[in-house]
């Protein structure tokens, strides 16, 4: 028999669905009863599409507006149970201090947390957005290829720049030549300082959109100018205007000031920009400027540039891809010179190449934190919903007697709701004071100025939605669960939790311990990654040793007089000359033959321009040959080499041997111990050490270990300024400066630290309150253990098995994954430390001696117990 | 007293309610409609106009049988109160009075 036609069937769930319940039967009676006559009439087909245009039809607010409930008929939220409910949960909040601090206290934590690195985040992200032309800015880099490894630099030449606004015109808005950044002395009448700025091109503050206070946009034009910063202003000119006032660069440049500018932000890449001067000073001013205008291979300036309007970056970039390589010889042509730009926007996050590739930089340390940030306000939401879940089951009589009185389930849910709603609020405010409190802190850690942004609607926004989800997300389950009691049972007694609610619970403090260990297991291989790399020997003595910075040829020209004074005045034991800073190298060349050398090999070495005394200044160590001498007259055509140069360049016996550079031949007559002059992560570079006749650029100042630099200090200040009145005495140690080498690997560190220190402190709490929970609950279980005979020490092995357990278990998880991540972590060091075994060890016999202790307290308290009091516990 | 006010739909419902009797619900009285007006009616907007009604105390209802055609569902049986016998009576006095008002010269004639 075939059945009888049905109307469709998710017609009919619509239906049911969207119709108010108490109207549902005669609709759709009525529709059921057209629908067989339409089927008679019409067929199954036309009747079952009716049917729908009925069901659609009835989509009208007298279906879908619900029958009032009687007894909620006045208000949802009478305002006396309101009152109520704000009542029971600060009582409730009083009652359980603990709870209710470990509650409150861990999320607020755990907010802070996240709000801090979601600060820094915002921070990093928003670098240099302060200039209006952030998207079509890019500094013009190239790649170049020597002995097979592709290397990248902003270094460039400057024909490069004409190259760029001819051949490739109409790309570019902006093509500007700069100087590095360099410090120089700016004088006003007596007043001097040392202030950073750039000889660039008179466009760029039109193109890096600076806020002028004084003057316009424009000032760089005029041939001897200067644009200060405002603190400049302030320090030059005091409260009177600067605009048109002289100012002495170097004591020997004049320069007139015709714009001031608004300070830059600290989180933009030229925020030590203290003045601009044109370009064209730089010329006229230094001859080997002057010498490499029309020099395909000085690689030694800057080009900046900002895209055209409708100019695509990449294809930009694309196209001038070749603008060096056209123009230079073959034995330039043979390191693939490649130019391309690098947009602002990545400028600070992803300045790292690799062969030629962009590798990425900060932009991993954006993730990680945000990981890390995500995790900790995770352990802390966890806590809190283990904790309110827990805590909730000792309210079931509550809720009991609550029904038996009459609450409605809508009622108790909304209580339970608001409850833990207040208890979230509670906590996103102390979070906002405890970030303030460690801004400062923090900001220093983080190398950051940040505040609070207050008045930023997207913060509030962000924070308060994540306050009610979270509130709604803990007290969903002690709302609906716990309000669908049946009042007779709960009051009876027979409630029993069910026999899953601990699971999600021990997943939790799973997940929590091994976010825990692995970031522990971090913390601890940075910081023997940073150890390692500080305890690497660095070939000299950085004891009392310190450098000066001069841009004036004053110094030079009373070198022994200045040397003689210094040591007959018993401050100082030897001072030298050099080019780059013990710290640093500022100077490479090519270009060099000897004996021996493989036609293929690219001779690019790190040269160094000392005077005699550099060596016993800074304390090389000689592993062949001698040091430079006075007693040689030949040593001016001398070479000093350190190990790297001498198997770099493959020789056996390289003292006596030649080196040529050009028409000129050096001796090599000794041989040093590697020093670590760049990155203490890196192989050291070869280098060459000669001797230079002409002004330096570094003063080196060996102080007599016999006298504290405090007392020292101000005598050779003295004696420098009567030489050199035009400078100001800018010294720097040499050991705080090699340790400014670790600054970014320790900032890591310390946040780090900081977080794991945090991230351990929350999952504690937790374990904390959960342990206490497990013990209360097992209460009369204890009781009759001990009754029967168990020992402090059985009970208490019972109550701690189940979280080492846990624990353990955490442990196995953690330790792949921090292995996994610190190797590759470490992998980018070429000097690095090894990840041993008992590091593992350590953290997990930590994370266990941790739990141990924090559960221990819960379970030997719950064992001391006396059981005739815990067995008459109702 | 306060005047009731009838849309043209709700006073037509109002009088099939009164036509069928003991027998008036959806169903039926949209097919009395559709028989008496010649227009197609839907079952929604019946039901709107008899809600109304009942809203407004001019229909009573109480739940009938269930029937095998209607899935085992029963039928909401609407009857005329005693306020909708009253307000369908104004209804009609009134439209006496007015027809009575008018003098035939004032219509134009109609072509039968």
């Amino acid at each position: 028999m075939k059945a009888s036609p049905q109307p469709p069937r998710w017609a009919d769930r619509l239906l049911e669905w969207f119709c108010a319940p108490h109207l549902l039967e005669e609709i759709q009676g009525d529709l059921y009863e057209r629908f067989q006559s339409n089927s008679n009439r019409f067929g199954e087909k036309t009747a079952r599409r009716k049917y729908l245009f009925g069901v659609l039809s009835f989509i009208r607010p007298f279906t879908l507006r619900r029958k009032p409930d009687l007894y909620l008929s006045t208000s949802l939220f009478p305002k006396i149970m309101l009152s109520n409910y704000f009542k029971i949960a600060l009582r409730n909040l009083l009652r359980n201090r603990i709870y209710s601090f470990i509650n409150i206290g861990g999320l607020a934590v755990g907010m802070a947390v996240a709000m801090l690195i979601g600060l820094w985040i915002f921070d990093e992200l928003s670098f240099n957005k302060y200039h209006k032309n952030y998207d079509r800015i890019a500094s013009v880099m190239q790649h170049y290829t020597m002995n097979g490894v592709t290397d990248s630099q902003v270094s460039l030449p400057i024909p490069l720049a004409n190259e760029l606004r001819t051949t490739y015109a109409g790309n570019f808005r902006y093509v500007l030549l700069s100087s590095w950044t360099e410090g120089h002395t700016l004088s006003y009448g007596d007043r001097k300082f040392w202030k950073a700025g750039n000889y660039i091109e008179p466009e760029a503050p039109e193109m890096l959109s600076l806020k002028m206070l004084k003057g316009t946009r424009a000032g760089l034009y005029e041939p001897s100018s200067i644009m200060i910063n405002a603190s400049v202003a302030k320090a030059l000119f005091g409260d009177s205007d600067p605009m048109d006032k002289i100012i002495k660069i170097d004591n020997q440049i004049t320069v007139k000031v015709t714009g001031v500018y608004e300070d830059l932000p600290y989180n933009t890449q030229f925020n030590n920009l203290d003045y601009l001067t044109p370009w064209a000073l730089n010329v006229a001013v230094r001859d080997w400027v002057k010498n490499s205008r029309d020099n395909w291979d000085n690689n030694s300036f800057q080009i900046f540039a900002q895209i055209g309007d409708n100019a695509d970056m990449d294809k930009v970039s694309a196209k001038i891809k070749n603008a060096r390589l056209n123009n230079v010889d073959r034995e330039i042509a043979r390191t693939k010179p490649e130019v391309f730009l690098q947009p602002m926007s990545k400028w600070h996050l992803y300045s790292e190449f690799k062969n030629g590739i962009n590798v990425g930089g900060r932009i991993q340390f954006v993730w990680l934190f945000g990981l890390i940030g995500f995790f900790v306000l995770l352990l802390a939401c966890i806590n809190f919903m283990n904790l309110s879940t827990a805590r909730s089951e000792k309210r079931a009589k509550e809720v009991g007697i609550r029904k038996a009185i009459g609450s409605l389930r809508g009622q108790l849910i909304s209580q339970f709701l608001s409850e833990s709603l207040l208890v979230v609020l509670i906590a996103f405010a102390l979070s906002l004071v405890l970030v303030q409190l460690v801004l400062p802190f923090f900001n220093e850690v983080a190398d950051k100025k940040m505040t609070i942004l207050w008045s930023n609607p997207r913060f509030w926004l962000l924070g308060i939605s994540f306050s009610l989800c979270t509130g709604l997300l803990a007290g969903s389950y002690p709302a609906f669960y716990l309000s669908s009691f049946q009042p007779v049972k709960v009051l009876k007694g027979v409630f029993r939790v069910g026999r899953f609610a601990a699971a999600p619970r021990k997943i939790m403090v799973v997940l929590q311990f091994t976010v825990s260990v692995t970031l522990i297991i971090g913390t601890i291989i940075v910081f023997r990654q940073i150890q390692f790399a500080k305890n690497r020997p660095i070939g000299y003595s950085r004891n009392g040793l310190i450098y000066v910075q001069t841009t004036t040829a004053d110094v030079h020209n009373h070198y022994e007089a200045i040397r003689s004074e210094f040591i007959k005045s018993g401050a100082v034991v030897e001072m030298a000359e050099s080019e780059s800073p013990v710290t640093g190298v500022w100077n490479n060349n090519g270009g060099f033959e000897w004996k021996g050398k493989n036609p293929g090999q690219q001779a690019n070495f790190a040269v160094i321009g000392v005077t005699h005394e550099f060596g016993k200044t800074i304390g090389w160590q000689f592993k062949e040959g001698r040091d430079f001498s006075k007693a040689f007259s030949t040593d001016s055509l001398s070479l000093v080499l350190n190990e790297a140069a001498v198997k770099f360049m493959g020789l056996k016996n390289p003292v006596g041997e030649t080196v040529r550079e050009g028409n000129r031949t050096y001796k090599i007559i000794g041989v040093i111990k590697d020093m670590i002059m760049a990155s203490p992560y890196e192989p050291v570079k070869q280098s060459l050490f000669y001797l230079s006749d002409f002004p330096s650029n570094f003063i080196n100042i060996k102080i007599n270990p016999k006298m504290s630099a405090n007392e020292a200090l101000p005598i050779i200040s003295g004696i420098f300024r009567k030489y050199n009145p035009v400078s100001p005495f800018n010294y720097k140690f040499a050991d705080l400066e090699y340790a400014h080498k670790f600054a970014a690997e320790e900032r890591i560190g310390k946040l780090a630290t900081f977080f794991a220190i945090l991230a351990i402190f929350i999952s504690c709490l937790g374990l904390f309150g959960l342990a206490s929970f497990v013990a209360e609950q097992r209460t009369k279980e204890i009781g009759i253990r001990k009754v029967l005979g168990a020992t402090v020490f059985n009970l208490w092995r019972l109550l701690s098995k189940d979280f080492v357990v846990l624990v353990i278990i955490s442990l196995f998880i953690a330790i792949p994954i921090a292995y996994y991540f610190m190797n590759n972590w470490l992998h980018n060091y070429t000097y690095r430390s090894e990840i041993s075994w008992w590091i593992f060890a350590v953290s997990g016999l930590g994370a266990l001696g941790i739990t141990l202790l924090t559960v221990s307290y819960q379970a030997i308290k719950a064992a001391l117990l006396n059981p005739v009091k815990s067995l008459k516990t109702e | 007293m306060k005047r009731s006010y009838l849309g043209e739909f709700e006073e037509i419902v109002l009088l099939t309610v009164a036509i069928l009797g003991d027998g008036a619900y959806g169903v039926s009285i949209a097919d009395e409609i559709e028989q008496q007006t010649d227009r197609s009616v839907s079952i929604s907007a019946v039901h709107v106009a008899l809600n109304r009604l009942e809203e407004k105390g001019m229909l009573s209802s109480y739940m009938g049988e269930a029937t095998a055609e209607r899935g085992g569902r029963r039928k909401r049986l609407f009857t005329v109160s005693a306020l909708g016998n009253r307000t369908l009576n104004e209804l009609r006095s009134l439209r006496n009075r007015m027809w009575e008002a008018i003098s035939p010269q004032n219509l134009p004639a109609l072509s039968i």
